[in-house]
């Protein structure tokens, strides 16, 4: 186990004032968040908070105007976005995102192919690619799409297809992955579900998620961080975040 | 995308099992006879140039149907290559293949160096950058002396393949092009059904998806668009082999413009569908040229029409017909 009283153990990911500027709107600003390996770690806030933009830092679909990022204590401020995604570290998005004219089993063999280290080679048969079926179904099974695999992504229901997208980002088998509001438009039993698979998948990895349904916070996740306007609000398990005064303030606000 | 065109369709065919690897061999088995024969029914000439123009709209829709990548400059690359080979063939006599070859290799340098810097805009910008290139091309083969300037480069020899087959007969020639065709048809048709054509596809289907995935979304854009570089300078090269001239019109942007026309025209996305489209374009072109000037409005008005009757394209449609077909 982790020793509490040496800090920076136990981090799988920091960020050191972290701040994004677009032409004069601070919609991140000064954020040091700090997210211990193997936990569910959410971020949650009021719509337009910054969670998405904190995403895209992490990410680097967007350069920090200024701060840094640490990912098992290495600096990535200045990666490019494909890396960051090989060192283990794999993003969803808040609007679904699929392959929307690939089958199922192809959106999964996508993220799969890489693994193969022939997406360069253009003078080879597809039919290479078959050996990855088995993999793809297996993944396919966990979310209950495997009987779908030869649908087109773009006919699926909402709900199904963030579970593809949960799929193949499992594909890559990510050391962490950061989830953007994964519950977001789904009906009931989809959230049920999609709740069960996090909580499975995040049995050896660290996930860091934006979500506004409260309740799956509160199931979910063992540390929280709010966000607004940009800045930390408050950050600790939920009972303790969910007692504060400024944060109980911040979503009444919010709410009215 | 939205907009609907083949790529829905052509996967669809697929996926119904309308296309199966058996019918797809005796389709091309078929279209290998009819390329054979045809030159005994068809003016060889005619041929060659639809030959030259389904390859160049094929290497074409590399870009824009299977990465998602407008082009709006194309024409550089055919239109340099046809220059380099037109040049090397008669100053200073090489053999025909290595004056093909050469050619090709000056477009594929050229892709590679104009792609470096277009792919790292997209969109509208990516097509700007292109055109913008594309433009360069065009003045520097108005300016440099070796080009021969407003006249052309006139009289290529077409000498002897391999040695001792000469190309001056108009079948030799044809089943010279004909071979160049299916080579550089089959690479692009290789290239979109390999592990690297499913990343493409990947890309043009959802970009930051993709790049989240860890894919160097620039480095495959890249790559693809050095490829078509090359298979469109391939097709300029040939094409100066056939008409034994190389003139602006290779290098103007119209030409830029007409294979956007034949890609669409034809259906995006299919494999089928530019080399469709090009015979069309090519055909109206050829047998409209008593019209004068009104053929490139009558030519606007079938793609006006065409895209408005079938937003697919053609062979889009086709197999949009047959796929809605009660078997
Ligand atoms: N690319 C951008 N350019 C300008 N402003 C942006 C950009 N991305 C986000 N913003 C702004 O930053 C703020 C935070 O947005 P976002 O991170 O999406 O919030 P959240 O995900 O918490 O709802 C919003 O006010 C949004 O308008
Ligand atoms: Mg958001």
């Amino acid at each position: 186990m982790t020793d509490p009283t040496a800090p920076g153990d136990g981090l799988i990911l920091e960020t050191r004032h972290l701040t994004k500027d677009f032409r004069g709107f601070v919609a991140v600003s000064d954020v040091s968040l700090r997210v211990r390996r193997g936990t569910i770690h959410a971020l949650i806030g009021p719509n337009g908070a910054g969670k998405t933009t904190v995403f895209n830092l992490l990410t680097k679909f967007l350069p920090p105007s200024s701060g840094a990022i640490l990912y098992r204590g290495e600096d990535i401020t200045r990666d490019r976005p494909a890396e960051v995604a090989r060192k283990g570290m794999v993003r969803s998005f808040q609007v679904s995102a699929v392959f929307p004219n690939l089958t199922v089993l192809e959106n999964v063999r996508v993220a799969l192919q890489r693994s193969l280290g022939t997406s360069f080679h253009f003078w080879k048969s597809d039919h290479s690619l078959k050996v990855l079926h088995g993999r793809a179904l297996e993944l396919l099974e966990a979310v209950d799409l495997a009987g779908l695999r030869d649908t087109v992504a773009v006919e699926l229901p909402y709900g199904r297809k963030r579970a593809l997208e949960i799929a193949t980002t499992l594909a890559l088998d990510p050391e962490m992955l950061l989830l953007d509001e994964p519950t977001q438009g789904m009906g009931h039993e989809d959230v049920g579900r999609v709740v069960e698979l996090i909580r499975r998948v995040a049995a050896d990895r660290t996930v860091l998620m934006v979500e506004h349904n409260l309740s799956v916070v509160a199931d979910l996740c063992h540390t929280i961080t709010v966000l607004q306007r940009g800045s930390i609000l408050a950050e600790g398990p939920y009972a303790e975040v969910s007692r504060n005064p400024q944060v109980l303030e911040a979503y009444i606000g919010a709410a009215e | 995308m939205s907009v609907p065109d083949g790529v829905q369709e052509s996967r669809a065919a697929w996926r119904l099992g309308i296309i199966t690897p058996r019918r797809k061999k005796i389709f091309f088995g078929l279209l290998v006879a009819a390329g054979l024969v045809l030159p005994h029914l068809v003016y060889p000439v005619f041929l060659m140039n639809v030959l030259c123009m389904a390859l160049f709209a094929s290497a074409f829709n590399l870009l824009l149907g299977y990465t998602g990548l407008l082009s709006f400059g194309h024409a550089a690359f055919l239109g340099t290559a046809g220059y380099v080979t037109g040049y090397l063939l008669k100053a200073w006599g090489l053999p025909v293949e290595l004056g093909v070859l050469a050619g090709t290799a000056v477009a594929t340098l050229l892709g590679w160096a104009i792609g470096a810097l277009a792919i790292r805009r997209s969109g509208i910008y990516f097509a700007m950058i292109t055109l913008g290139f594309a433009q360069m091309i065009y003045f520097l083969a108005v300016q440099l002396p070796f080009t021969g300037g407003e006249d052309g480069l006139q009289g290529i020899p077409q000498g002897k393949a391999l040695g001792f087959i000469p190309l001056h007969d108009p079948y030799a020639l044809y089943y010279f092009v004909f071979a160049v065709f299916a080579l550089g048809f089959g690479v692009i048709y290789r290239t979109i059904h390999s592990p690297f054509g499913h990343v493409l596809r990947s890309i043009r289907e959802n970009e930051p998806r993709a790049l989240s995935l860890g894919y160097d979304v620039a480095r495959y854009k890249l790559v693809a668009f050095v490829i078509s570089a090359g298979l469109a300078g391939l097709a300029g090269s040939t094409k100066a082999l056939v008409l034994q001239f190389v003139t602006l019109t290779d290098v103007h942007w119209h030409k830029s413009g007409e294979v956007v026309l034949m890609t669409l025209l034809g259906g995006m996305g299919t494999v089928m569908g530019p080399s469709v489209g090009a015979l069309l374009v090519v055909a109206m072109e050829n047998y409209l040229t008593g019209f004068g000037d009104w053929v490139t409005v009558i030519i606007g008005s079938v793609f006006v029409a065409g895209v408005l009757a079938f937003r697919r394209g053609i062979v889009g449609e086709a197999l949009h017909l047959v796929r809605n077909f009660p078997f």
